[in-house]
């Protein structure tokens, strides 16, 4: 309870925001961060409840991205109206690469290189075909309304961005507090043993990946609305995949408040090595490169971990 | 309640287990023994639904099980613990327990205090916050029967639960054993603790190389020279039975 | 249908690639062979080799076969002290973590490479660049026949390197049976990071054949990664000659499949050659079931 008071508190902090702080830089800054955290959410709920790790959550990314995008390109259907078709879609592919995957008991090591390879797989085909625009991408159609899913300012983005991360951390909490996420737990701990407590490892691993891949796409829907393009590259290509697990892997796998904590503190990162180093290609993404390196080997639980076991030992 | 007919399985040229029948009547502590390597967890794997069997099947409650999925097989009222206890080692000893109560109780609430009741008839009342990896051996061979138990099985296949515990643990233990069959649930153990063997079941199978040697009352079986052979190599009853008379004189 | 004249030095073109895929691809199963983890940076490292050639011709002016032996050992030295200080520290006992470790190092890698030699696409000149060799009437490019020779040679000599050595016959006997390698007095952590080396080793000298008939830039390894994978597992996960066989097959899909389909839809065959031998035959396509 008092967990779920803590996200709903914090929400409604947020939520605030924009009544007192009209700078679009500090807004942009808070925006960002949640969108890291609704994709961090995503992967957390597959790779830290479930124990599955995906090296290519770009997939489900980008399929919902490509749906929203491409039903109001070609079809003109009003974005609102886009978000829950580019979940559905989004949840769809998390279906059929987890009943694949999981039908014929990939784990670990080829799980992730699996689901990469299905992410590659969808960017060579959004770059050849048509109806994704190829190479080219897609562009929006700018209408500038909120019944249009886009807003003037930045507030009207923060509040629905704010609201798609709500439901990830009342999905995560959920996960601490049910029967599915104890056995979704289980299962990552010991496949064999929850099998033997009468759990259906295969349906509960399915369900957990078209969990994640259907907010994965709901976070590749907010993309395309925010920044009115999509390109193969961006959609399907290796850098959503990463900061979907960064996060989660920084802040603590398996947690409610991991994948928040992760994308604040690389927000914070990005921004302080931003100041010190200036624009300067590759050099963010080279720390996050190293600070991965430096979490598994040293934090394999994450800053969470490390104030859980502070809070520990402190009298 | 169960019953084994004919099973065979290899692993590569090894005959595991070879046309090994047995049946274990309702309400019974029955167990299963023989050497190392005889096949008994093998067995138990293809009861339990982990292993599909080459030839032979394998019925429970009047059912058809063989081949069906280890989970199936729980649902349908048996359940089975690891020679090699695995706890879920990320969670506390009442979750771990817990995800076996959840296959009757989908509460979260209903299943946690249902996961306290089970600690306390095995003994795990005192370490229910502790994480489960933190437990002992012998912890963790009692975490594994509670968590067994909380799925309030009709027949529990228990794998060598007493093995690598001391002598106090083990007659702390066989109560807890017997309570379990007075509450009602048939029980099937491996095991190669011979005092508890003959002190809890009342009916023991020997498999030996993949086969069923011999069947009857412990006391009775342990007499038998062709399981004597098995446990002590060729020519054993013999030296045995001269030395036993010798000694006995 | 595809007229002869077409396909006779595509395939061609695809063995003389295929060459260089097998060294590559024979590096990675080497590592998961020996370690048991998936080296996920093979790529980047891959393309750190590929610039190191690429700078040593153009700051020394040094022909990229000449420097087979700073790239060889460099690389090597590279991998034993990447394995003993960095990948080795990182798994705590799960192979999750070494594949995110190694996702690390790639980040670091791709994205140090782009900071400090930009994301220009780099490609050097060599008095044989344009000329050709012709192989029963199809002209083939000669530093791919040479990339065609070189890795063979180079394959030879890794094969008879662990079957003959020392060295190789503690790395064999660790890739068995680790535990026993250890009973027995082997240093475990000195043939990891060795194995490690020789895997990166390889690195170098695919390097030094390709980068004449190729070209390097920061991203240049992304596209290997998944290749040398597909290759490592289409032949069996650990063999060499699996290695080697699979790393032909690759080469010939690719160019031929780039013929049919174009060049971007023709590497769609590759992956989805890899998806499907990871779900339908993980043991590979000659490796027995288990
Ligand atoms: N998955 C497997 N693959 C190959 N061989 C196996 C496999 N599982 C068991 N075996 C072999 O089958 C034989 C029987 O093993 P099993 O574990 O059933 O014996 P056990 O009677 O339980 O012995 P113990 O008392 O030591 O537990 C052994 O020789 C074992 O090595
Ligand atoms: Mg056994």
């Amino acid at each position: 309870m008092k967990t779920l008071y803590a996200i709903l508190v914090l929400c409604g902090a947020v939520a605030l925001l924009p009544a007192f702080v009209s700078s679009g830089v500090v807004l942009n800054l808070v925006i960002m961060t949640l969108y890291a955290t609704l994709l961090g959410q995503a992967w957390n709920i597959l790779a830290g409840f479930g124990g599955q790790y995906s090296f290519g959550h770009a997939a489900f990314f980008g399929t919902g991205a490509y749906a929203s995008a491409a039903l109001q390109v070609h079809f003109g259907v009003n974005a609102w109206l886009c978000l829950p078709f580019a979940i559905v879609c989004g949840a769809a592919v998390g279906a059929l690469v987890g009943a694949l995957s999981f039908r014929y008991g990939l784990r670990g090591s080829y799980f992730a290189l699996v689901t990469l390879a299905f992410a590659e797989v969808f960017r060579i085909l959004a770059n050849s075909v048509k109806f994704t625009g190829g190479g080219v991408g897609l562009l929006v159609p700018l209408k500038s309304s909120a019944l249009d899913f886009q807003f003037q300012g930045k507030a009207g983005f923060l509040y629905v961005i704010l609201a798609l991360t709500l439901a990830g951390f009342l999905l995560s909490w959920w996960l601490k507090h049910s029967r599915y996420g104890a056995w979704l737990t289980a299962v990552r701990d010991n496949e064999d043993s929850a099998a033997a407590l009468g759990v259906d490892a295969f349906r509960v691993k399915l369900q957990a990946i078209v969990i994640s891949a259907g907010l994965m796409a709901a976070g590749g829907a907010f993309y395309v609305q925010y920044f009115q393009y999509i390109d193969p590259h961006l959609a399907y290509g290796p850098a959503v995949s990463v900061e979907a697990l960064l996060g989660p892997i920084v802040g603590g796998l398996g947690t409610v408040f991991g994948p928040l904590l992760g994308a604040a503190a690389l927000k914070l990162l990005g921004e302080l090595t931003r100041n010190l180093m200036g624009d300067a290609p590759g050099v963010s993404l080279m720390i996050y490169g190293a600070v991965l390196i430096a979490m598994v080997t040293f934090l394999p639980r994450g800053i969470g971990g490390l104030f859980q076991r502070l809070a520990a030992k402190a009298p | 309640m169960l019953q084994a007919r004919h099973v065979s399985i290899s692993f590569g040229g090894l005959k595991a287990v070879d046309d090994a029948s047995l049946a274990v009547p309702a309400g019974s502590i029955t167990s299963l023994i023989g050497p190392n390597g005889a096949g008994k967890s093998t067995l138990f794997g293809i009861l339990s639904g982990f292993l599909e069997p080459d030839a032979g099947s394998v019925s429970f409650l009047g059912q058809e099980v063989t081949g069906l999925a280890p989970h199936r097989i729980c649902r349908l009222g048996m359940t089975r613990t690891f020679q090699l206890a695995q706890p879920f080692a990320g969670q506390t000893v009442r979750e771990n327990i817990a995800v076996g109560s959840h296959l009757h109780r989908a509460q979260r609430k209903a299943a946690l205090a249902h996961a306290e009741s089970i600690a306390l008839r095995v003994g795990l009342s005192g370490r229910l916050d502790r994480p489960a990896r933190d437990l002992t051996i012998a912890g963790r061979k009692r975490l594994e029967l509670a968590r067994a138990l909380a799925t309030e099985p009709k027949l529990l296949l228990l794998d060598e639960v007493l093995a690598g515990l001391n002598p106090q643990e083990v007659s702390e233990m066989s109560p807890v054993i017997r309570s379990i069959r007075d509450g009602g649930v048939t029980v099937l153990m491996i095991e190669h603790v011979m005092q508890a063997v003959m002190n809890l079941s009342e009916h023991t199978w020997v498999l030996n190389n993949g086969q069923l040697i011999a069947e009857g009352k412990p006391a009775d079986v342990t007499r038998d020279p062709r399981v004597i052979e098995a446990y002590l190599g060729r020519g054993a009853a013999e030296r045995l039975r001269t030395s036993g008379n010798e000694a006995h004189a | 249908m595809l007229e002869l004249s077409i396909l006779f030095p595509s395939i061609l073109n695809g063995l003389t690639t295929g060459a260089v895929y097998a060294l590559i691809a024979l590096g990675l199963t080497l590592i998961y062979g020996v370690l048991h983890i998936i080296n996920f940076a093979h790529g980047a490292l891959l393309m750190i080799a590929l610039y190191g050639v690429f700078f040593l011709n153009a700051k020394l002016g040094l022909d990229p076969y000449a420097a087979l032996p700073v790239m060889v050992p460099g690389m090597f030295a590279l991998g034993y002290a990447l394995q003993r200080f960095v990948i080795g520290r990182a798994s705590h006992g799960k192979d999750e973590n070494i594949l995110l470790a190694t996702l690390g190092l790639t980040l670091v890698l791709e994205n140090f490479a782009l900071y400090a030699w930009r994301s220009d696409t780099r490609t050097i000149e060599t008095p044989y660049t344009f000329s050709t060799v012709d192989v029963a009437g199809a002209m083939i490019s000669t530093p791919k026949v040479v990339a065609f020779f070189g890795a063979l040679a180079a394959t030879a000599i890794l094969l008879a390197f662990i079957a003959r050595s020392d060295l190789g016959r503690a790395i064999r006997a660790v890739a068995r049976e680790r535990q026993g390698a250890k009973l027995v007095g082997i240093d475990v952590e000195h043939v990891f990071a060795m194995s490690f080396g020789i895997g990166l080793a390889c690195l170098g000298a695919a390097a030094c054949f390709l980068l004449p008939a190729y070209y390097v830039n920061p991203q240049v390894g992304n596209g290997f990664v998944l290749i040398a994978f597909t290759i490592v597992v289409l032949g069996g996960m650990g063999s060499f000659a699996g290695a080697l066989l699979g790393g032909f097959i690759i080469g010939v899909v690719e160019s031929v499949g780039g013929l049919w389909l174009g060049e971007s839809l023709g590497q769609i065959g590759i992956f989805v050659i890899f998806i499907a031998i990871l779900l339908f035959r993980p043991q590979g396509i000659f490796g027995a079931r288990t």
